[in-house]
């Protein structure tokens, strides 16, 4: 168990039922939660009665617990199913499964889907591939080593007599269930459909406008809510006038109501219901409301950059210390210091939150776009005043996750204002609420500190990190102790030094912060891939060389208070996507004055990626032409997918690295919408090129390892370009002049 | 107050406030929720819909505006995905979470009609508009290009 860090993986564990023996690290006392251990079924489920239907017309339809946001795990994990079930893949449609705690591990986030269901999914298609072959044995009086599933059906004999799924899946079912631990697997040279590039098969509605996210949910006789909430950061409605508001035509019902606790974005505020979103949206237009603005009203991205300063000017608490990295740089005489920031990042899902929900005497059911239904399911629960088991929740498609609907705070004003009313609701959030209103990735300031010997060795790394912490915010015990979880795998070091010392201070902030696309990967990844970079032009070393000389020999590094099941670093996958990105991009090419190219590579989520982004930067601007990108994630399920997950994180780091900041301005955040929070758009978007390695090694994350490498790349592809090193996220080409 | 339009093909006529974005009737009065809510103010595209050929943000549009012109979402481009863009949409494997990709597939739409075979810089242009979060511009692009060659075939 980690000492006291409270990571999102930990989160995922303890906020799913995956099984008993998951839930590791920190525990919530949170009494909205279910115990994940209760109800939970230490056998695997019947898998025709959980993951797999199949009809007499043998149509196979694959039952899935996890959260389709974009990332394509309604293709990557079908597939696994259907290659040890062995159908045709053309037969495969795929359905979201209800919440039901005790037979789906429904969490959806941590880059875990397509890592964390290979194993469990495998033998749930292999079991039930082996009741279908023993049914059919049955039924022919031969023995089942002389059967074999192909393509949908069970073959035996010469000639050769066949039965299809749909003619033996009755009979299968009731068949005792194999052991899961022993059922036969395929090898990976038998894989028809795993490791090719597969389509998605949700492409079709989505490019129809059939599909249907939470947004589009319509119950009969639902009315639509927007919300308004204090803009001040923990404040509270202090009064509110609801005359004009009741005035605007569809208009139907205004009331305040209060959310609390744990997952509470705000403290509530006041509703407006109506006939239809427009009414509500207008009729909040007219509300006037009073706030009692609390003690965050005093503060301010200007304020929370002192104090990191501040903190930077003391020594925070050790995290790690290997060696004696202070004695290393008051001794060194070739040593570099360098000081990054980063802001607060919103999500900015496109389908902004929303929430449908329906609460009745004995019962509930809400339609909910979330990564976490089991969350949504017991906040609904709560409020209700209903057992979990009375409530159902159907998990929709969603306009983009990024961590954002791990969050359950929508969920819990939607419950809230479908009891008051009384009648089916949607809840809605604008643009503006969902910028003002998001968990923010934190804001950091990190100082580096390196020295190197005459041989151009690192001989110390000392990295110094003050933010405001997501587990500070999560945490019961606050800020107490020193967070090793704050530097995501920023404390395991594959180069190489005899001398490493990692500090950490919290700085305080009411801003709500929490889990974004890489989480505290996207700021370690950051930093520590610019400050290697600088140590390279310090030792006048290409940066590519410098690495891999820092890097050495292939060794395994165990993960820095790593979980007991986390593998190792592994420096020779590490090298394999450094070296192969830095070839594909062509690195070393002359290119034109005023262009640069820039390599990182990070560990993340169990995986490697590694990025040379070539820029063209100037005073007047900073454009980003190319990102080539050589990822490891293990066995590649879907190498299509792959690709297509690592062109969406290059694109959201990019969007990071060069767009706006989220700024607090008297304990409110300024930007509300894409007028002063724009994303990348096709004019800006550089092309991308994906090297997917091809591993035999278990699959691992790959919807956020690419996230960290990107503006570090980009930064010191920019140092190649000009000689100048930007060093505070999002970059100005005016800090080039 | 009554307004009639052309949506798809097929007259409608929708008594709402006449000011209501179009969006809205759309989603709220009429249900056809295929162009979606992204931003309000015209910022994002996700709302993008064809008012008498061109692309328009109707997260902006007054219904009265429309009166008596023709409409069309991304349910009336065809009822089987069969029009050349979205062909080229689903053999380019574009969607991710898919939410952006009507109004993506709206401003294309009318990229084509007015220039059948765009360069990367006309993409640029008419596309810029058009906020897609999961960063699928790159296969968008390919997407039209291929869409070009599809309808110069068709």
């Amino acid at each position: 168990m980690k000492s006291a860090s409270f990571t999102r993986r930990d989160f995922l564990k303890t906020g799913t039922a995956g099984s008993a023996a998951l839930v590791v690290g920190f525990r919530f006392p949170l009494s909205a939660w279910d115990d994940p251990a209760k109800g939970q079924e230490t056998k695997p489920p019947n898998p025709f009665n959980a993951w797999i239907r199949i009809t007499p017309d043998n149509q196979v339809t694959l039952i899935l617990g996890k959260s389709e946001m974009g990332q394509g795990v309604f293709t990557s994990l079908p597939m696994i199913l259907a290659e040890e079930l062995c159908v045709d893949w053309k037969q495969v449609t795929v359905q979201q499964a209800e919440t039901n705690a005790k037979i789906y591990d429904h969490g959806t986030g941590g880059s875990g889907s397509v890592a964390g269901s290979w194993v469990p999914l495998r033998q749930a298609g292999a079991a039930a591939r082996e009741m279908l072959i023993l049914a059919a044995a049955k039924k022919w009086e031969v023995s089942p080593d002389t059967c074999k599933a192909q393509n949908g059906a069970v073959v035996h004999g010469h000639p050769e007599r066949s039965l299809n799924y749909g003619e033996l899946v009755q009979d299968a079912a009731k068949l005792p269930l194999p052991n899961f631990k022993d059922v036969p697997l395929k090898n990976s040279g038998e894989f028809t459909i795993v490791g090719l590039d597969k389509r998605r098969l949700d492409s079709t509605s989505k490019t129809s406008g059939a599909a249907k996210f939470g947004i589009d949910s319509r119950v009969p006789g639902m009315l639509y809510a927007v919300v308004a909430r204090c803009p001040v950061f923990g404040g509270k409605v202090a009064s509110f006038d609801a005359k004009a508001a009741e005035r605007v035509p569809g208009v139907r019902q205004v009331f305040s109501f209060e959310t609390a606790g744990r997952g509470a974005s705000t403290t509530g505020g006041v509703a407006v219901v109506a006939d239809n979103s427009w009414a509500a949206i207008r009729g909040r237009e007219a509300l006037t409301v009073k706030w009692d603005e609390g003690a965050a009203a005093k503060e301010s991205s200007e304020e929370l950059h002192k104090q990191f300063i501040d903190n930077a000017a003391k020594p925070g608490k050790v995290v790690r210390n290997d060696g004696d990295a202070n004695a290393a740089l008051e001794n060194s005489n070739k040593k570099i210091e360098a000081v990054y920031e980063l802001p607060f990042a919103a999500h900015v899902c496109m389908e902004p939150m929303n929430c449908t929900v329906k609460i009745e005497a004995d019962r509930a059911e809400a339609w909910v776009p979330t990564q976490a239904p089991q969350w949504a399911q017991s906040v609904i629960a709560q409020t209700a005043n209903l057992p979990g088991e009375k409530v159902v929740v159907h998990t929709t498609m969603m306009g983009g996750g990024f961590g954002r609907r791990y969050q359950a705070d929508f969920v819990m004003e939607a419950a809230q204002i479908a009891k008051k009313t009384g009648k089916p609701i949607m809840l809605l959030w604008t643009r503006e609420d969902d910028l003002r209103h998001d968990f923010y990735r934190p804001a950091s300031y990190h100082k580096l500190q390196g020295t190197l010997d005459a041989n151009n060795n690192l001989t110390a790394w000392k990295h110094f990190q003050t933010s405001t912490s997501i587990a500070a915010k999560w945490r019961p015990d606050g800020d107490k102790k020193p967070e090793a979880g704050e530097f995501g795998t920023g404390t395991t070091i594959p180069y190489a030094a005899p001398n490493i010392r990692i500090e950490y201070t919290l700085a305080h902030s009411s801003a709500p912060r929490a889990w974004w696309r890489s989480v505290e990967h996207s700021s370690s990844g950051f930093v520590a891939e610019s400050f290697i970079d600088e140590l390279a032009r310090e030792a006048g070393e290409d940066p590519v060389a410098f690495r891999l000389k820092l890097i050495g020999a292939d060794r395994k590094i165990s993960q820095f208070e790593g979980e007991p099941d986390s593998p190792p670093l592994d420096t020779a996958r590490l090298k394999t996507v450094l070296r192969l990105a830095a070839t594909k991009a062509g690195w070393g090419k002359s290119l034109p004055q005023g262009e640069g190219l820039g390599i990182a590579a990070f560990f993340s989520f169990e995986s490697y990626a590694a990025a040379v982004a070539e820029v063209s930067a100037n005073a007047n601007g900073i454009a980003v032409k190319r990102i080539v990108c050589a990822v490891d994630c293990g066995r590649p399920v879907n190498p299509n997918g792959i690709r297509a997950q690592v062109e969406s994180a290059a694109i959201y780091a990019l969007t990071a690295t060069v767009k706006d900041a989220i700024t607090v301005e008297r304990g409110r955040v300024v930007q509300a919408n894409f007028n002063d929070y724009d994303m990348i758009r096709m004019n800006e978007a550089p092309v991308i090129e994906v090297h997917v390695v091809n591993s035999n090694e278990s699959p691992t994350g790959i919807g956020e390892p690419t996230v960290p490498v990107i503006a570090p790349a980009i930064c010191n592809a920019i140092q190649a370009a000009t000689g100048k090193r930007l060093r505070r996220l999002p970059l100005r080409a005016s800090d080039l002049a | 107050m009554a307004t009639t339009f052309t949506l798809n093909g097929e007259a409608k006529t929708v008594d709402v406030d006449p000011q209501m974005p179009l969006l809205w009737v759309l989603r709220d009065t009429l249900n056809l929720t295929g162009t979606k809510f992204g931003c309000g103010m015209a910022l994002c595209g996700a709302c993008t819909v064809h008012i008498n050929g061109e692309a328009t943000r109707s997260c902006i549009t007054p219904v009265s505006s429309v009166a008596g012109k023709k409409v069309t979402t991304i349910e009336g481009l065809s009822a089987d995905c069969s029009h050349p863009v979205q062909k080229a949409w689903i053999e380019e494997d574009v969607p991710q979470c898919g939410y952006c990709q009507s109004g993506q597939i709206m401003s294309a739409v009318a990229l084509l009609s007015k220039k059948p075979n765009p360069t990367d810089a006309d993409i640029d242009d008419a596309m810029s508009g058009n906020i897609c979060r999961c960063g699928t511009y790159q296969r968008i692009r390919k997407a039209i290009h291929h869409a070009a060659s599809l309808q110069a075939k068709a």
